[in-house]
């Protein structure tokens, strides 16, 4: 049974299509992220789902319901930390946890709502001299004043420091231990790949790929490589002669392996080279690696894409 | 269904807010506070005590009828707060006796005064006051609050003429009794217009109210929890004023219980017209310029600070046209006139003006995006 229905969903700001005929589902008791830089229409996609927007466009259904139009009803039943969470500057967390627990006629005790998400400590701090961390843990106790069936967690941990983040990281995954249904919008690739079950990479309003992060990597993935940090020179000395396939970018030579003995036969070339090498090791692809290959970069801090160096070198080209 | 619980919950968190940021509470209870001081400690040059009113009574009653119109509006003019009569001689000239006693507020009953009051026939009374007096507004509104008592109970067709002459200056009127009902709406104004046009932009740049539409409250509940806290807070700012009103400056203290309607009505209306503007306006910057263009207008030209009788006629026109002036005129004809029918008048526009604010704002409210 599924939480979240969406088929060909589609949403305009002007000439933009910021959600371009996007389909998907979420499953009860999972936890499901939509990865993809700013713009790529993410936002969009969950305040639709929340009943904040109207769609243009295809069918949308939440908790069996339409979000837009049955959006006071479902609201008793969803969690919500919007992006960019904020709340009246002098009201403390106790407060706005017992604020919340009136408008939703719920009982609760909003010391246990703060103790599960690691906020006890700030109770009576008024909410403008929180941190970010501590802001967003607050957007958190509010989405689980009602004991919600579906909780919508809008970039969570956007803006907070790597400590917080976890922090935050934490207090999601024991979320989805007590067996709530988590919908989440990040551009942090970690993030998804260690908090979601399943991925939904999106770009230009449109879903790239979706699945388990490692099915994504079984999908798009290159398998094992071998890596060494070196020149140029060095990529094309080994593809030349091993005759593999051979990646370079910035200072860091890869070698795609189709087999154990392809591993023999790269380092020997390497050692054969002459040429100076570093920093021996093999992996596999990871959810960022993959991006990279669909999206064309990576994603930087702030949620824009940084191109990558043959993506550049490609639009460079395009462009003469 | 709008829940008691939920705006109870709302006005709570509201509040501890206001309370909390101090300055909400200092442009609400401390700064007019501050205006009385000063305008009292400016204006409090008067000797204080009812308005002398020099009246010349000329009507002789009626054959074979007790009731005398003539003497019972003179009654009337003597049993008030604000006038007491000094009858003058039906031999003198009233205008040269006025002039002989530096007066500057007179009052001339006509001849034949009751037959033509009972016959429902048109009859003027004749009112003398001088547009330099601050007093003279104040002589010319009580009479009008007679006038509109007496009309109510038989004719319709009785008038005051007023009659503008120069003479000596003599004040013998507080200020500080028609300053107080002034600055009282000027509070009703000021503190919810500046808080809602202020609240309402900048809930919806940061997207406070897109969060609240996810929670059962609804956008009547969030404005209803306003209105009550801006009444209340009214009522503790009528009082501090009335009472730091009469204990410094001797200002006279009715607590008419209808004072409160105005009290209530007033917030109502402000808080609607703010939430309207802050709710249209596209930026919490063109929303602070709307309201500065309403409200600073409003808060001199609707009689504050001086009596809008004193102003030329076509600001006074304007004034007629402005929420305040009706808001503090009612509060002028309870507290001072007790003229309660024009105050009645002035109420039930101030209601309709509400209701028409109130359902405007619900509906230009948005929680939410298309």
């Amino acid at each position: 049974m599924s939480a979240i229905e969406v088929s060909s969903l589609e949403k305009s700001y002007g000439q933009l299509k910021a959600v371009d005929g996007i389909s998907f589902s979420v499953r009860k008791g999972e936890v499901f992220s939509l990865l993809g830089p700013n713009g790529a229409g993410k936002t969009t996609t969950i305040e639709i789902l929340e009943g904040l927007r109207q769609r243009d466009g295809g069918q949308v259904s939440v908790l069996a319901a339409d979000p837009w139009k049955k959006g006071y009803q479902l609201h008793r039943k969803l969690g919500i930390i919007p992006q960019g969470f904020t709340f009246f500057p002098k009201a403390t967390p106790r407060e706005a946890v017992t604020y919340y627990s009136t408008l939703f006629g719920a009982k609760t005790d909003p010391d246990a709502i703060l103790r599960k998400v690691i906020l006890e400590d700030a109770s009576r701090v008024y909410f403008e001299n929180l941190s970010g961390g501590q802001k967003q843990k607050l957007g958190l106790a509010l989405a689980l004043v009602n004991n919600p069936e579906l909780l919508f967690l809008d970039e969570p941990t956007t803006g907070l420091d790597p400590q917080a983040r976890r922090n935050m990281w934490d207090v999601i995954r024991g979320l989805e231990k007590e067996g709530h249904t988590i919908m989440l919008t990040t551009h942090y690739l970690e993030e998804a790949e260690v908090l979601s079950d399943r991925v939904a990479i999106m770009n230009h309003g449109r879903i790239i790929t979706d699945g388990t992060p490692a099915e994504i990597i079984e999908k798009h993935g290159s398998g094992e490589r071998l890596e060494v940090r070196g020149d140029e020179k060095l990529a094309d000395y080994v593809r030349e002669k091993t005759g593999f396939d051979v990646a370079y970018n910035d200072g860091l030579v890869s070698v795609r392996l189709r087999d154990k003995r392809d591993a023999v036969i790269g380092l020997s070339s390497i050692d054969q080279s002459g040429l100076p090498w570093k920093d021996l090791k093999t992996r596999h692809d990871s959810l960022e690696d993959i991006f990279v290959k669909l999206v064309g970069g990576s994603i930087e801090e702030g949620g824009t894409i940084k191109k990558s160096l043959d993506k550049r070198e490609s639009d460079s080209g395009n462009s003469n | 269904m709008a829940s008691p619980n939920r705006v109870l919950a709302d006005l709570k968190v509201f509040v501890r807010g206001y309370t909390r940021s101090k300055i909400g509470l200092f442009f609400s209870l401390v700064f007019p506070i501050i205006l009385i001081l000063l305008f009292g400690a400016i204006f409090s040059g008067g000797n204080g005590g009812p308005i002398n009113v020099y009246v010349q009574n000329l009507d002789a009653g009626q054959v074979g009828i007790s009731f005398n119109a003539g003497n019972a509006f003179v009654a009337a003019l003597n049993n008030n707060s604000t006038t007491t009569v000094t009858l003058v001689d039906n031999n003198q000239n009233l205008t040269n006796y006025m002039l002989s006693h530096s007066a500057n507020q007179g009052v001339l009953i006509p001849q034949n005064f009751t037959r033509t009051y009972l016959n429902n026939e048109t009859v003027d009374v004749v009112v003398y006051a001088n547009p330099a007096d601050t007093s003279s507004p104040i002589v010319e509104q009580t009479v009008k609050g007679i006038i509109a008592d007496f009309n109510s109970q038989g004719s319709s067709r009785m008038h005051s003429v007023g009659y503008h002459q120069l003479s000596i200056k003599s004040q013998s009127y507080k200020y500080i009794d028609f300053l107080i009902p002034g600055l009282v709406g000027f509070s009703v104004l000021t503190s919810p217009m500046f808080s809602l046009v202020n609240i309402s932009s900048e809930y919806k740049k940061t997207k406070l109210f897109k969060q609240l539409s996810l929670t059962p409250l609804t956008k009547t509940e969030w404005l209803t929890s306003k209105v009550i806290w801006y009444v209340v807070l009214g009522i503790i700012s009528f009082f501090l004023m009335t009472q730091v009103g009469a204990a410094l400056f001797g200002a006279h203290l009715d607590y008419a219980l209808m004072i409160l309607p105005f009290l209530v009505i007033g917030p109502l209306f402000f808080v609607s017209l703010g939430m309207l503007v802050g709710m249209i306006s596209k930026s919490v910057e063109s929303a602070a310029v709307v309201g500065n263009l309403i409200t600073f207008p409003m808060m001199f030209l609707s009689g504050t600070f001086f009596p809008v009788s004193l102003m030329p006629m076509y600001l006074q026109n304007i004034a007629h046209g402005l929420p305040l002036f009706y808001l503090i005129d009612g509060l002028n004809q309870v507290m001072i006139y007790s003229n309660f029918s024009q105050a009645l008048f002035d109420l039930e526009l101030m209601v309709a003006l509400s209701a028409i604010a109130f359902v405007l704002a619900v509906a230009f409210f948005k929680w939410r995006e298309d």
